[in-house]
C-alpha cells in the first residue's frame, strides 16, 4: 500500500494541467466570474475540446474511445478539473447512456450512437421519471405501442408525462424508459428507447426550482412516433438496462475532487468573515469544528473512492464499498453548501440572481450561496434517493429482506 | 498509488486468522480472561514459533520478516476479529517501535526476544492527572551518577502484571506539562522498587497502576535522547493509534456482521426483524461507518511514514472517524440485539466494550478533533 506517484503519473499530472491551462475556453472562465448563465454552445464546447484530445470519455472501453487510464490517472484527472475549476461534462450521454448502448445496443446502434456522443455532437437527455414514478420507477406509465406505419416499417407511437428532465431545454436527443407490455410485472414490461426530440408531438416545458434557475422540465409525449430500431435491447427487458447503469462507473459518483475544491473555498471565506468575537470565521471554535469535520469525512470518502478504483482496476470490479459513494458525497455537498451559506452571515439574503457580479451589494464570494444551498438539495434526491441507496445496499450488498 | 497486498502480506492474514479461528473461540477466551494468569501464554507461544508472525514488523537485519506498518495492521485487525487481549499491541507496535526509532544500546537484542516471544513489553505512559497529554508527567528520573532513579505513579498500564519489561515516561527535567524535559526508559518490570496494583478491564485485558519508588536504572535504559523525546513519544504512539485503529476495524467488522445475523434469525411480528426497512437502514449507516473507519485505517498506515505534522494530521483523522464509528455500531449493534445484546454470554457485548474502550483509547475523539484543528486550520484563537 502507498500513495506514491510514478514518474509517468507526474508526467501525466503536468500533461492534463498544462492542457487545460492552455485550452479551456476564456469564455467560460469570464461567465462564470460574471456569475452568468451558459449557453448550450457553452456547455458543449469544453466536452468537443476534450473529444479532439481524446479525453472526453476516459472510462469507455478502449475500442469506443476510451483512454485506458489507470485509477491514478483518472484520480489526477479528477483533480486538475476540480483544480482549475473547468466545468463538468455533461454526464447524460457520455456516463449514463453510453455504457447502456456499448453494453447492450446491436452493432449499428453503437456506430450510430456513440461516435456523436463522444464527440459532444449530440445533446442528451433522460426520460426516466414520471409525475407518478419516483422512487418507484417501475410503476411509470409512459405507453408505446407497436404498431406499422404507412411505409411498412415498424414503430412505437409514445404516450405520456416525463418529469425532472435535466436541461431537457436543449436536448437534441433523449433516451426513455417505456411501458410496452401493460399487463405484466412492473419492471417486466419496460423497454428502452431513443427518441429525437424534434419529433412531433413532444412538448418540454420550463419547471422553474426553488433558486430561480431553469434546470429540470417536463416532457409531454403525445402520439410521438419512433422507429422500432431505437429501441436498445429486447423489448419489455429495458429495465436490465437501466439496473445496469446504477452498477456502472460508481467513481466520480462521489464527486471528491469537486467537494476539495468547495472546502478550499469555505476556508478562504471564513478567513475573511469576522466571528462575532472578532478575528476570522475560521478561528471561531464552533465553526472551526463543522469545518474540521468535515475535511475528515471528506478524506474519509477519498480513501473509499480510492479502494473503489483500486478494485477496479484489479479486475475484481468495484467492491460493496462503492455502494456508499453516492451517499457520503451528496451528503458532504450538501453540508459544504451549508456552511458556505452559513459563513456569509447576512448576505446570503440578497436574491442577486441575473445580475451578474457588479450589482454591489455584499461579497463577490456570498453570490449565489444560498442558490447553491438550496439547489444542492437535489443531490440526496435524484439518481436513486439516499434511501431508496440504503435500500439497495440493504438487499444487494448486506443480504438484508 | 496501490491498495493492494503483496502475497506475503495475504499470507500473514490467512495465517492468523486460521490461527484464531481453531484456536481462539469465544468460548475459550471467556474462560481463559475468568481465570489466571488472564491471558493465555501458550497463545502467544504459538504466535512466536507456529506462527513466527511476532517478527513481522520488523526488518531482516533485526532478525524480523521485513516489513512494517502494513503487516502490524494485518496482524491487529484479525486480533481485533477475535477480541485477542495478548500483547501485541504493547510489545511490537509500541515497544518494537521504541526499539526502531530510538535505537537505544541492546535495541537488536530485545528485538530478537521479541520476535521469539520471550519480552514481553508494557507501556507505562498515562498518569492519574495526565488525560491525554503526554508530556503532563509527574514522573521524575533523576541523574544518579551514570543512570537514573525514578519516582512516580503511572496509570492503568495494559499488560503490566505479566509484563517482562516496562517502556516509562518520564521528566529528566522541565516543569510538569513542558515538552522539554521528557525523556524514556526502558524497566525491568521487576526491577527493586517497582511495585503494582494489578485489576482486570472491562474490555479482557489486564491492568496494573505502576509504582516506581527509587527506581535505579542504568545509563542504557535510556531511550532516545534524554529531555528531548517527546516527538519519539509522539511518534510511537501514532503508530499504536492506527494499529488500534486496524484493530477496531476488526472489531466493528465482527459487530455489523454479527447484527446482520442476528436480525436476520430474530423473528417478531411474524417475519425476520431484518425484513423491517427502519433497521435495514441502521444497519446501511453501520455498514458506512465500518466502510469509512476501513478507509481512514488504510490512509492512516500509508501516511504513518510522512513528516511530523501530516502523520499527526492524519492519524487524529482517522481516530476521530474510528471513535465516531465505535460509538454508533457499537451502541446500534446493542439496540439491535435487544434484551440478547445486554447479556453476557453473547459475544456482541464483548465487541461492544472493546470499542467503547478505544473510543478512548490514545485520546477520545474531542481530543483528536481538536489536534487535528490545530494543525489543518491553526491553534484555537
Amino acid at each position: 500500500m502507498n500513495l506514491d506517484f510514478s514518474p509517468e503519473d507526474v508526467a501525466f499530472r503536468e500533461e492534463a494541467r498544462s492542457f487545460i491551462a492552455e485550452n479551456y475556453p476564456q469564455i467560460l472562465r469570464d461567465k462564470a466570474a460574471r456569475n452568468e448563465d451558459l449557453t448550450k454552445e457553452d456547455y458543449l464546447s469544453w466536452h468537443r475540446i476534450l473529444a479532439k484530445k481524446g479525453w472526453s470519455v476516459p472510462s469507455w472501453p478502449k475500442e469506443f474511445g476510451g483512454c485506458d487510464w489507470t485509477p491514478t490517472q483518472k484520480y489526477i484527472w479528477s483533480e486538475e478539473q476540480a483544480r482549475a475549476d473547468t466545468i463538468g461534462i455533461l454526464p447524460f450521454g457520455v456516463a449514463m447512456l453510453a455504457p447502456v448502448v456499448y453494453t447492450f445496443g446491436t452493432p449499428e446502434q453503437k456506430a450510430k450512437f456513440l461516435p456523436d456522443i463522444r464527440d459532444g455532437n449530440i445533446w442528451w437527455c433522460q426520460g426516466y421519471s414520471e409525475p407518478g414514478a419516483g422512487s418507484d420507477l417501475a410503476s411509470l406509465k409512459t405507453k408505446a405501442e407497436r404498431v406499422t406505419g404507412d411505409d411498412g416499417k415498424e414503430y412505437y407511437i409514445v404516450n405520456g408525462q416525463k418529469t425532472w428532465t435535466t436541461l431537457g431545454q436543449h436536448a437534441d436527443w433523449g433516451f426513455f424508459l417505456v411501458r410496452t407490455d401493460p399487463d405484466s410485472k412492473p419492471q417486466a414490461g419496460i423497454s428502452f428507447l431513443l427518441i429525437d426530440m424534434k419529433s412531433p408531438g413532444i412538448e418540454v416545458r420550463r419547471i422553474t426550482t426553488l433558486e430561480g434557475g431553469h434546470e429540470v422540465n417536463d416532457v409531454f409525449l403525445d402520439n410521438v412516433k419512433v422507429p422500432v430500431e431505437n429501441r436498445i435491447f429486447h423489448e419489455n427487458q429495458g429495465w436490465t438496462c437501466a439496473k445496469a447503469l446504477l452498477a456502472h462507473e460508481r467513481s466520480g459518483i462521489a464527486g471528491v475532487a469537486r467537494s476539495k475544491r468547495g472546502l478550499e473555498r469555505v476556508r478562504e471565506i471564513a478567513s475573511t468573515e469576522q466571528s462575532d468575537m472578532g478575528g476570522p470565521l475560521l478561528a471561531d471554535p464552533f465553526f472551526k469544528r463543522k469545518v474540521a469535520e468535515l475535511e475528515i469525512d471528506l478524506t474519509a470518502l477519498e480513501f473509499t473512492e480510492l479502494r473503489t478504483l483500486a478494485g477496479e482496476s484489479s479486475g475484481k470490479g468495484p467492491g460493496p464499498e462503492s455502494s456508499i459513494l453516492k451517499i457520503k458525497g451528496t451528503e458532504i455537498q450538501q453540508r459544504l453548501n451549508e456552511l458556505a451559506l452559513e459563513a456569509v452571515g447576512h448576505y446570503g439574503a440578497p436574491y442577486m440572481r441575473d445580475l451578474g457580479h457588479n450589482h454591489g451589494v455584499g461579497p463577490v464570494y456570498a453570490d449565489g450561496l444560498a442558490g447553491d444551498y438550496f439547489n444542492g438539495r437535489k443531490t440526496s434526491i435524484y439518481g436513486g434517493s439516499n434511501e431508496i441507496q440504503r435500500n439497495i445496499i440493504a438487499k444487494m450488498v448486506l443480504g438484508l429482506g | 498509488m496501490d491498495f493492494s497486498f503483496t502475497d506475503e502480506q495475504s499470507m500473514l492474514r490467512d495465517t492468523v486468522a486460521s490461527y484464531l479461528s481453531d484456536n481462539y473461540s469465544f468460548d475459550a477466551r471467556r474462560a481463559a480472561l475468568k481465570a489466571e494468569p488472564g491471558w493465555r501464554p501458550e497463545v502467544w507461544k504459538a504466535f512466536a514459533d507456529e506462527l513466527g508472525i511476532l517478527g513481522a514488523a520488523f526488518s531482516e537485519e533485526q532478525g524480523g520478516l521485513g516489513g512494517g506498518p502494513t503487516e502490524n495492521m494485518i496482524v491487529m485487525e484479525e486480533c481485533g476479529k477475535a477480541l485477542v487481549v495478548e500483547p501485541y499491541l504493547g510489545t511490537v507496535v509500541i515497544g518494537g517501535g521504541f526499539l526502531k526509532h530510538g535505537k537505544p544500546a541492546g535495541a537488536d537484542d530485545l528485538i530478537g526476544k521479541i520476535v521469539a516471544g520471550e519480552v514481553i513489553i508494557g507501556f507505562a505512559y498515562g498518569e492519574p492527572q495526565a488525560r491525554y497529554t503526554w508530556q503532563d508527567l509527574k514522573t521524575t528520573a533523576k541523574k544518579d551518577g551514570a543512570g537514573y532513579v525514578l519516582n512516580g505513579h503511572k496509570a492503568v498500564v495494559i499488560g503490566a502484571p505479566y509484563a517482562t519489561h516496562l517502556i516509562v515516561t518520564a521528566r529528566t527535567g522541565g516543569s510538569q506539562r513542558e515538552a522539554n524535559g521528557v525523556s524514556v526508559f526502558i524497566v525491568d518490570r521487576n526491577a527493586k522498587g517497582v511495585t503494582t496494583r494489578d485489576y482486570p478491564t472491562v474490555d479482557g485485558f489486564r491492568a496494573s497502576e505502576v509504582y516506581f519508588e527509587n527506581v535505579s536504572v542504568p545509563a542504557e535504559a535510556l531511550i532516545g535522547s534524554e529531555g528531548a523525546a517527546l516527538p519519539l513519544v509522539e511518534k510511537v504512539i501514532d503508530e499504536a493509534i492506527a494499529a488500534t485503529c486496524a484493530e477496531a476495524c476488526g472489531v466493528l467488522t465482527r459487530l455489523h456482521e454479527g447484527t446482520l445475523d442476528y436480525t436476520k434469525q430474530r423473528k417478531q411480528f411474524g417475519q425476520p426483524i431484518s425484513q423491517f426497512q427502519v433497521l435495514q437502514h441502521r444497519m446501511v449507516d453501520m455498514f458506512i461507518q465500518v466502510e469509512q473507519s476501513v478507509s481512514m485505517t488504510y490512509m492512516a498506515h500509508i501516511k504513518l511514514g510522512e513528516s511530523d505534522v501530516e502523520r499527526a494530521k492524519a492519524i487524529s483523522a482517522a481516530k476521530v472517524q474510528i471513535g465516531k464509528a465505535c460509538k454508533f455500531v457499537g451502541q446500534n449493534a446493542i439496540q439491535l440485539h435487544g434484551g440478547m445484546g445486554m447479556t453476557d454470554e453473547m459475544a456482541i457485548g464483548h465487541y461492544f466494550k472493546r470499542a467503547t474502550m478505544i473510543e478512548g483509547a490514545f485520546g477520545s475523539t474531542d481530543h483528536h478533533l481538536a489536534r487535528y484543528e490545530g494543525l489543518s486550520l491553526g491553534k484555537a484563537a
